[in-house]
């Protein structure tokens, strides 16, 4: 049931993209979304593609598991396309039905928005498919330690985002267990209409909120008493380090984004 | 004198806080006047029924909890000094009851890390210490594991574990076995035992069940927040009536001898094992033949 929901989509096997260092993927994956974005030629298009399957060969990731990070946006796809082709009233007008009118610039953008979006979607979950939940918070933690300076507390929020991954399956496993309880006290959660449906809820998310804060009194305490105190003096068993591939990967996505500030140029 | 915990005449009262949230400290205390001293080494067993002061006692232990008079030293520290703070918990650790709100990190290893990495461990040594205790509650193959995976008395291991990366000389245990299943309990008993034997490692241990208790060196009965009993579990098991008179148990076997004894049967009243019954009533029915 509720445990099979598996946590981040964490993909576990060997390849550069995995080695590579977690702090850069980040990065490049963010050049990739302005890359993305800055322009609106279908030859960006191309790029992002050519990216993206660059990305993929490297990542040893195989195409089901690309398509199953696809197959959930399927609707919002379509609503996009459809929007799009409805709504943009440009260019030739290629057939009309009362107000509703397909033009050649509706077909064009929503093909584009489409493409856009599938190639956003690939290029993170490549990213979440090859970094384990532990590495990218403490990649997170290291690329913002420079906040630290405006007192922004970079520690403890990576310290959260840690204890909240580590929590989602215990705290998934006791709402089963209340969903049980509740049930077996009558309680009907999977039918009726929707607000009855909506208020069936409180008597599991109260109890789960209940047992959350008395969960999060006794990790405080057991954290205490390994001496935790935040951030200072702390020293890391596992430190990230940039080595030559992390290097190399840089360079590449930096020549893509030069070809894609080019294309940007060349088009107008 | 190898004395690592010393409290003397110990008086604690939880604050109670009134309905116009003033602080209201005139509440019956929790501890009265309780004054023990465990030597380095050994294997003190704490027994009491819930509300006796038991568990209080032991949050004294590493500065989870203050003394309102009187005094805890560990090792000569005294807790209620801010300044011994970090290192009364590094040398006395504490294992709580349910493991799946003491484990921090997502993988097994990772948790271990925690209190050496807090403690500014070099990185090189961490790793040593982890590897060290992970062996020492034999996890050592489940450390790329997540928690989740594991079993109660794995995940208990675990959470052993994370506390002998400290190194410490003193480990509190409340209640570890009381979540567990009884092949849980077993598994976190020989550990327990085990680091105590070969690491000299100080092990009080806070529980409910007898059949643990027994196995210890020495047990302290805390009854309505006073020492009622102090003893070998020999000693303490054989006064059964008193063990009944404030809700304890005492091990079936023991039970079973005090009935005998009281039907006129001769046979020793300090018997704690199924092993030392076994003999005892072997050698009853030999006479009897």
């Amino acid at each position: 049931m509720l445990k099979d929901i598996t946590l981040g989509q964490y993909f576990p096997v060997e390849s550069v993209l995995h080695r590579m260092d977690p702090r850069f993927k980040i990065i490049e994956i963010m050049l990739f979304i302005v890359i993305l974005f800055a322009g609106d030629s279908f030859w960006i298009l191309a790029l992002g593609t050519v990216f993206v399957l660059l990305a993929q060969c490297l990542s040893n990731i195989p195409m089901k598991m690309i398509w199953k990070s696809i197959k959930p946006i399927l609707p919002i796809l379509a609503l996009t396309a459809l929007l799009n082709l409805l709504f943009i009233d440009d260019g030739d007008v290629l057939f009309q039905w009362k107000i509703l009118k397909i033009t050649q610039g509706g077909i064009t953008t929503s093909l584009f928005m489409m493409i856009r979006i599938v190639l956003l979607i690939i290029g993170s979950s490549l990213l979440t498919y090859t970094t384990s939940p532990i590495l990218l918070t403490d990649a997170i933690e290291s690329l913002m330690s420079p906040l630290k300076k405006i007192k922004f507390p970079v520690h403890e929020m990576a310290m959260m985002m840690s204890i909240a991954l580590r929590f989602i399956p215990t705290l998934l496993e006791e709402t089963d267990k209340i969903m049980s309880a509740q049930k077996a006290r009558g309680a009907t959660l999977d039918n009726g209409k929707l607000i009855d449906r909506v208020k069936a809820l409180i008597p599991i998310m109260i109890p789960l909120f209940v047992s959350a804060f008395r969960r999060a009194e006794e990790l405080a305490t057991a954290m205490e008493c390994r001496c935790y105190r935040g951030g200072e003096g702390r020293t890391r068993l596992r430190r990230l380090k940039a080595q030559a591939r992390d290097y190399i990967g840089f360079v590449v996505c930096m020549l893509f984004l030069a070809a894609s500030v080019t294309i940007n140029i060349l088009v107008k | 004198m190898n004395v690592i915990v010393d409290a003397q005449h110990l008086v604690f009262r939880y604050p109670e806080v009134t309905e116009d949230n003033e602080t209201n400290v005139q509440t019956e205390p929790v501890l009265k006047d309780v004054s023990i001293s465990i030597e380095k080494g050994s294997f003190v067993a704490v027994l009491g029924h819930n509300g006796s002061g038991k568990s209080t006692f032991a949050k004294h232990i590493n500065a989870i909890l203050v003394p309102d008079e009187g005094k805890v030293l560990i090792e000569g520290m005294d807790t209620a000094d801010e300044e011994n703070l970090f290192e009364i918990r590094q040398k006395a650790g504490m294992v709580f009851q349910n493991p799946d709100n003491q484990i921090v990190a997502t993988i097994v290893e990772e948790d271990v890390v925690f209190a050496p990495e807090n403690l500014g461990v070099p990185p090189k040594e961490i790793r040593q210490r982890v590897d060290d205790a992970l062996k020492a509650v034999k996890m050592y193959d489940y450390r790329k594991h997540a928690p989740t995976q594991l079993s109660g008395g794995q995940k208990q291991r675990v959470a052993i574990a994370g506390v002998i990366a400290m190194q410490p000389d003193c480990i509190v245990l409340d209640e570890p076995t009381a979540m567990l299943d009884p092949q849980g309990r077993q598994e976190v008993m020989d550990t327990i035992r085990r680091l105590n034997r070969e690491k000299g490692i100080t092990v009080i241990l806070i529980t409910h069940y007898m059949e643990e208790a027994a196995q210890s060196d020495r047990i302290i009965v805390i009854d309505g927040g006073k020492v009622l009993m102090d003893g070998t579990p020999k000693e303490v098991f054989s006064q059964v009536e008193t063990m009944k008179s404030v809700g304890l148990d005492v091990p079936q076997v023991t039970e079973l001898a005090h009935l005998l004894h009281k039907e006129g049967i001769t046979i020793e009243k300090d018997i704690i094992s199924t092993q030392e019954c076994v003999e005892a009533l072997a050698a009853l029915l030999d006479r009897t033949e």
